[in-house]
């Protein structure tokens, strides 16, 4: 966004908003602003939610269209990239503003549907399907009868602080950001605060790591900073690699000023010239718009040398990570950013002491670094206000699997789980029943539907046994089968364990092919092999402690979560598994057992030829049958039948 | 500053900074470990070391958690104790069932912590991606299959030699430790110093062994098979059957030796008096020509080895001046064939050295007309006492063997070869007789004995000051390269050992050899300089006759052969 | 040849970029290196652990750790199944297995005539559409294994 005027425009933010600790604006600066925040319009705006998952959902072909349908019918209006709003399970989203109406919003706007929405609303009618809402602000002439987005039970329940601006402005225009007071907090702290001030101030409002620990984050600043060194290091850890988690590319992706502001503050706070985001390398588009906000940023002065003349000089890198799971424990990242393998190593010292290149570094996950603008902002007294007694301020949270919604929701600390899965996600689907919440990515712990009165907090959710991480919540239906699932998640973790020690390395794959055991149908039946398989789920206890107390890094230490906790809640599921060799869900292959509908087969023989166990007995044009001793439930009959005649319980 | 914590119920004294294993070692509180290597930065790899401190949640390893103030330890709860076991019988899940055919079998240090922990079954199972043993290179011999990933040898090679020939490859369980693209060690830039074989708890690194080859020539009745053995022999034979160090262990090792079918046994000692005299002269010739400066010395086959494959600029201030091992071996088999009417290739010359380099050193080097190499066969010290032990010989039996051989007469500066410093010592006697034509006084130069890795002197010889340093560790050989190449001029000769402190601490020597034994066996060697008459090169009656009668003058073109080698740079592939 | 000289001068930049004997370069080269050719060979490995000044089992044992660098490119069409935790839930390894029936080979594996690749990968980030496949890049949300059929039988027949 880089037309003529825009330096003048820049300088006018700076020195009118930015600089303004008042807020309070003369007239033309604020008719200025609400141009800029585009609540008064020139001409129509049309918002595209362009997000990795609405580009996934096919929101560049739904750019296209909206392109072709301006030029077509000779339209002029704006577009504006956005990033991801949350829904991610109505993407493509598409909200468009005529001037002097409230922005209204469309779900599910595919390409196809773009001629029909566009022809309604440029007539100033609405059509028949895909509202998702409007958003209401005073001044605006409203769509009637439809909800505002506020009300909306995706919305209602959250307090949208760290992704306040996310899916509403243009993430790639820093105006944007600064027209919506951005890098005021910057201003202000490095002109009046020393950076102790900084320290105490974010220590007072209890702000609390968002990933691992917890940690109070102004203490840890502050240890970094009273560690003497020749240099400092602040690392933004972006690295989310859970599978089934995201909030860090939504952030990235829709506000990448807001986490480049949160880490100018804390890199001054503890006396870093020197931070870096350190983020996956395949999180393309995040790089794209943060490299772009970078630069945006320091040609504007808010980063580089002497900013806002107050002597104190950062420069941002973006380094990219390069696969690896365990890259997101701080030691692990901060070995690979010193080029060598993502190794964790035994803390302490804390990296806060002794980091990077063995200087003072603090390590900040990117979602705590976000929350910082606003406490600056608006003092700790304020942050402290949101929240429960130990826990401060908001919690962002990925919902994914079996919900009605899925997507990033930001919600109070205090909220309850259940009301997440409620309102938020809208239960499950398919009228399905929810059997339990995956809480803290693939080394969390399954929290079953009577423990869903939980409050989300740090202390609260570790009565349950259960914590954060980083904010991913899977929710499970009543199909889902709680061995295999945990299988999957220990399959996952001793893939990315890093090898170094013991407990992690061995452990784990012994833990995953005891679970392979108890999946599998024995080639033979004998009692003592059940016994055998009985024997490993004594094991896998014994295993998960052991794991648990001797892991190097957090990786290995939360890596039993799963499984302990699918035994502890649903050891009717493995015992089924072990003696019945039966699985309910359907889910484990091996445990299958095959049957043939004599009423479909019309003996074709394929079946019979196929069968690699000689399985299968019966004449040709007359029906088959299988013996099921001496099926092993492979399923290659169940695929290679052409008449669907073969079924499985 | 020190503090008071609990350990066990009892108040002990803790420094701050220290590790809690340090200060479990001081007041003798036992915690097993695979991966903790004293001196080496503590990675935490085993968590076998794990103790309870009471306000942590999980276990914390000892060595490498810094103890605190507010700390109570226990250290064999049974919490901690069921951890240690699961952990063991986790690395044995997929361990080679194969202990009566190790290598290591009775030294294995998860053998033992197997036994300590009472495992009696394989109580885990797994499968494991079968591998490959790297068999193809002369001196080092590694089957992945036995490694536990406690990641010594990497840490050694890395930090102690800098060379960085294996690593980690791969990640999870399926991390090996290996090779770019799993080339053998043979043709990558391992040193072959052996130095990962003595801090390797299993049998995943042994040297490779000669001693088959070796019984073959001993019981060939074509051959003549003769042994020479380096310095240090005598003190590990004496540390391996509990002999009072004494002069006396020299002729009792000898009559062994001669037990064992050697027709001839020689002390090696003397060719490294050839040596001094040569490099002595190839560095009055530098001195005075004021060329290829720095001087290094050649006699420590890994750094020649390193020199070839990574820093080949250095290859023209090499010595040219053969090793004593290849020295000695070419004048056995010259001797031999002239003295007792055997043919050279008949001639089996077997070395008994601390060093599994020298394997491979020994197929370097063939006579020009026979092709016969040098030295036929090279036995660590190690596979020498195991020969000792598999003869069922009892050395409460043995007459001391007197010296018989041709060559036996040596001085001690050939004995000072043993250990970092020594080498050095040697040639600047001889060097300040053939620069001065006099002696030197006093002839001990304190500034290179002791147990360092870097030692530096200021010698005068006349009216010059010779700069003299000496390294061991090629690590620490690397750190001086890098301040010659930084501009550091005043350098005359340097002397690089490979092996820490030298061959007394050579990768063919006993596992795990603390810095008591290390500095016993260094006493011996001083011991001999101390009471040896002879104490400089040029002074060996042995050596002047054979530069009277066959050499002429040291360093000279004749017999280039012999003494000399010309030098060419590795190409990597 | 020329492919020689632009490997040449893709390292040259590097080597630029990157000062000698920093090995915090190391990563961001791989990186470039990989993001451009593909795949990481012997001789580039050598030459960047040349211009870090690191032994050569050092920058293998590094590229060799992380996910995204590999030793043999990928096939002309790189099939990636994303395989995490929702598109799990959503029957990612039925889809998965049938695209390994549907090509014959097997997943982390190349064809031989080197046109297909195939990949599961931890997430894509796109779980709420799952499940997820990417061809080189391009996604397809909430694919069943009928629609899965129908784009591989495309892409077959544009083989390159």
């Amino acid at each position: 966004m880089t037309g003529s005027g825009t330096p003048k425009l820049t300088e006018f933010l700076v020195e009118k908003v930015v600089k303004n600790y008042s807020g309070i604006y003369d007239k033309s600066t604020a008719e200025l602003l609400s141009r800029v925040r585009r609540e008064k319009l020139s001409q129509p705006a049309i918002f595209i939610g362009m997000g990795s998952c609405g580009i996934t959902a096919g929101a560049d072909k739904t750019l296209k269209a909206v392109e072709t349908y301006l030029t077509e019918n000779k339209i002029k209006a704006d577009i504006i990239k956005v990033g991801c709003m949350g829904l991610c399970s109505a993407e493509p989203l598409l909200d468009v503003q005529l001037p002097g109406k409230t922005r209204l919003s469309f779900a599910n706007a595919t390409a196809g549907k773009v001629d029909d929405l566009l022809n309604s609303v440029f007539h100033h009618t609405l059509p028949h399907d895909n509202i998702l809402g409007q958003y209401r602000f005073h001044g605006h002439e409203e769509w009637p009868g439809i909800t505002s987005l506020e009300e909306l039970p995706f919305f209602g329940l959250q307090y949208r602080m760290v992704l306040k601006n996310t899916g509403i402005i243009s993430p790639e225009d820093i105006h944007d950001y600064l027209a919506r007071g951005g890098y005021k907090s910057l201003f202000k702290t490095v002109l009046n605060y020393t950076p102790e001030k900084v320290c105490e101030i974010v220590e007072q409002s209890e702000l609390r790591g968002r990933a691992g620990g917890g940690y109070l984050t102004g203490r840890k600043w502050l240890v970094a900073l009273e560690t003497g060194s020749d240099q400092k290091y602040l690392i933004c850890n972006a690295d989310e690699s859970d599978p089934g988690a995201y909030m860090d590319r939504t952030l990235l992706e829709g506000d990448p000023h807001r986490v480049i502001e949160g880490i100018a503050i804390a890199a001054y706070a503890i006396g870093a010239k020197k931070a870096y985001i350190y983020l996956r390398s395949d999180y393309k588009r995040a790089i794209v718009i943060l490299r772009d906000a970078i630069r945006q940023a320091r040609e504007c002065g808010f980063l580089g040398e002497n900013i806002f003349g107050s002597g104190f000089n950062l420069t941002v890198q973006i380094s990219q990570g390069a696969g690896a799971f365990v890259c997101g424990e701080e030691t692990a990242l901060i070995a690979s950013l010193e080029g060598g393998r993502g190794i964790p190593r035994e803390k302490p010292p804390f990296p806060a002491e002794k980091g990077l290149l063995g200087r003072p570094t603090v390590v900040n996950n990117i979602e705590t670094l976000a929350n910082v603008p606003a406490i600056l902002e608006n003092g700790p007294a304020w942050f402290k206000a949101i929240g429960t007694k130990t826990s401060k301020g908001t919690k962002v949270i990925c919902i994914s699997g079996k919900g009605v919604r899925t997507g990033v929701v930001e919600v109070p600390m205090g909220t309850r789980l259940i009301d997440i899965v409620n309102t938020l996600a809208g239960g499950i689907k398919n009228g399905k029943q929810l059997k339990a919440v995956l809480l803290g990515g693939p080394s969390g712990v399954f929290v079953p539907p009577q423990d869903l009165e939980t409050e989300i907090g740090f202390d609260t959710l570790q009565e349950i046994g259960a914590g954060i991480g980083i904010g991913g919540m899977v929710l499970l239906d009543e199909e889902t089968c709680m061995v295999s699932l945990s299988k999957y998640f220990m399959e996952f973790l001793q893939k990315e364990s890093c090898g170094k020690c013991i407990p992690c390395r061995e452990g784990t794959k012994r833990m995953l092919e005891i679970l392979e055991g108890i999946t599998r149908r024995p080639r033979e039946e004998s009692s003592h092999e059940t016994l055998e398989r009985f024997k490993g789920v004594v094991q896998l206890e014994n295993l998960a402690e052991v794991i648990r107390d001797t892991s190097l890094c957090g990786l290995g230490q939360n890596a039993p979560g799963p499984v302990l906790s699918s035994l502890k809640w649903f050891r009717e599921e493995y015992e089924e598994h072990i003696f019945d060799r039966r699985c309910a869900a359907g889910v484990c292959h091996d445990l299958r057992t095959f049957f043939i509908d004599v009423d479909l087969c019309n003996g074709c023989n394929i079946c019979q030829r196929k069968c690699p166990e000689n399985a299968i007995i019966g004449t040709v044009k007359m029906p088959h049958f299988i013996i099921e001793n001496k099926c092993t439930g492979c399923g290659i009959c169940f695929d290679s039948c052409k008449f669907n005649a073969i079924y499985f319980k | 500053m020190q503090f008071e914590i609990e350990v066990n119920d009892e108040h002990v004294i803790a420094r701050r900074g220290e590790t809690i294993k340090n200060v479990l070692d001081r007041i003798g509180v036992k915690v097993p470990t695979l991966c903790h290597i004293n001196g080496f930065t503590p990675t935490g790899n085993c968590r076998l070391c794990v103790v309870e401190v009471d306000g942590l949640p999980g276990l914390v390893p000892s060595c490498s958690h810094p103890v605190e103030e507010w700390m109570k330890i226990r250290t064999h709860t049974p919490r901690v104790l069921k951890a240690r076991k699961t952990l063991v019988e986790l690395l044995l899940a997929g361990h080679p069932n194969d202990c009566l055919y190790c290598e290591k079998n009775g030294r294995c240090e998860l053998q033992e912590l197997s036994y300590e922990m009472q495992i009696r079954e394989r109580k885990y199972q797994s499968r494991r991606i079968p591998v490959q043993i790297d068999k193809a290179c002369p001196s080092i011999e590694r089957d992945p299959a036995k490694c536990i990933l406690c990641e010594r040898c990497i840490r050694v090679c890395n930090e102690m030699i800098g060379v960085g020939a294996i690593e980690i490859i791969g990640r999870g369980s399926e991390s090996r430790i290996g090779t770019t693209y799993n080339k053998g060690l043979n043709t990558n830039a391992c040193v072959k110093c052996g130095q990962c074989i003595t801090v390797c708890p299993t049998g995943a690194l042994i040297e490779k062994t000669a001693i088959h080859t070796v019984l073959e020539a001993l019981n060939n009745p074509r051959l003549y098979p003769v042994v020479q053995f380096s310095p240090t022999l005598p003190a590990a034979i004496a540390e391996e059957f509990n002999l009072k160090s004494t002069k006396d262990v020299l002729n009792i090792v000898r009559a062994a030796m001669k037990k064992m079918g050697f027709r001839q046994v020689f002390d090696i000692s003397m060719a490294a008096d050839l040596t001094l005299m040569e490099e002595a002269a190839e560095i009055a010739e530098r001195i005075r020509t004021q060329e290829g400066l720095p001087f290094f010395t050649s006699c420590c086959p890994s750094w020649v080895r390193y020199v070839e494959e990574l820093k080949p600029v250095y290859l023209s201030s090499l010595s040219t001046t053969r090793s004593p091992q290849q020295i000695m071996g070419r004048m056995i088999k010259q001797y031999i064939t002239t003295s007792a009417g055997q043919k050279a290739e008949d001639v089996f010359v077997v070395s008994a050295m601390p060093c599994t380099a020298k394997k491979e050193e020994a197929g370097k080097d063939f006579i020009k007309d026979t092709q016969v190499p040098f030295v036929d066969a090279v036995l660590t010290n190690r596979e020498i006492i195991k020969l000792i032990h598999l003869m069922g010989i009892d050395f409460s039996f043995l007459e001391p063997e007197p010296e018989d051989s041709a060559f036996s007469i040596r001085s001690s500066s050939g004995k000072l070869f043993g250990m970092a410093g020594g080498h050095l010592e040697g040639l600047i006697r001889t060097l300040h007789f053939q620069m001065t034509g006099q002696e030197m006084n006093p002839l001990k130069i304190q500034d290179l004995r002791g147990l360092k890795t870097r030692k530096e002197a200021r010698i005068k010889i006349g009216k010059q000051i010779i700069n003299v340093v000496s390294v061991s560790g090629l690590a620490h050989a690397k750190h001086l390269l890098e301040e010659i190449e930084a501009g550091r001029r005043e350098i005359h000769i340097v002397e690089v050992m490979a092996c820490p402190y030298g061959c007394l601490n050579g990768g063919g020597q006993r596992q795990g050899a603390d810095e008591k034994s290390l500095k016993s066996r260094m006493k011996i060697l001083y011991d001999i300089d101390e009471e040896e008459i002879i104490k400089a090169a040029h002074k060996n009656p042995t050596i002047t006759g054979l530069y009277e009668n066959f050499l002429g003058k040291p360093n000279n073109d004749r017999d280039r052969e012999f003494l000399h080698v010309s030098r060419v740079a590795r190409q990597e592939k | 040849m020329q492919q020689d000289d632009i490997m040449e001068q893709l390292l040259l930049d590097l080597f630029s970029k990157y000062p000698a004997g920093k090995k915090e370069g190391l990563i961001p080269i791989l990186q470039e290196i990989q993001e451009e050719k593909g795949s990481l060979t012997g001789e580039i490995l050598t030459a960047v652990a040349q211009h870090l000044e690191l032994p050569v089992n050092k920058v293998y044992g590094v590229a060799a750790f992380y996910n995204q660098f590999l030793f043999r490119p990928h096939g002309a069409f790189h099939i990636q199944v994303c395989d995490g935790t929702g598109c799990h839930l959503g029957g990612s390894v039925s889809l998965l297995t049938a695209v390994e029936k549907f090509l014959k080979i097997k997943a982390g594996n190349t064809s031989r005539d080197g046109q297909f690749s195939l990949e599961a990968v931890p997430c894509m980030g796109a779980c709420d559409q799952s499940p997820v496949i990417s061809i080189n890049g391009e996604r397809y949300p909430r694919i069943n294994e009928e629609e899965l059929r129908k784009i591989i039988g495309v892409i077959k027949e544009k083989k390159v």
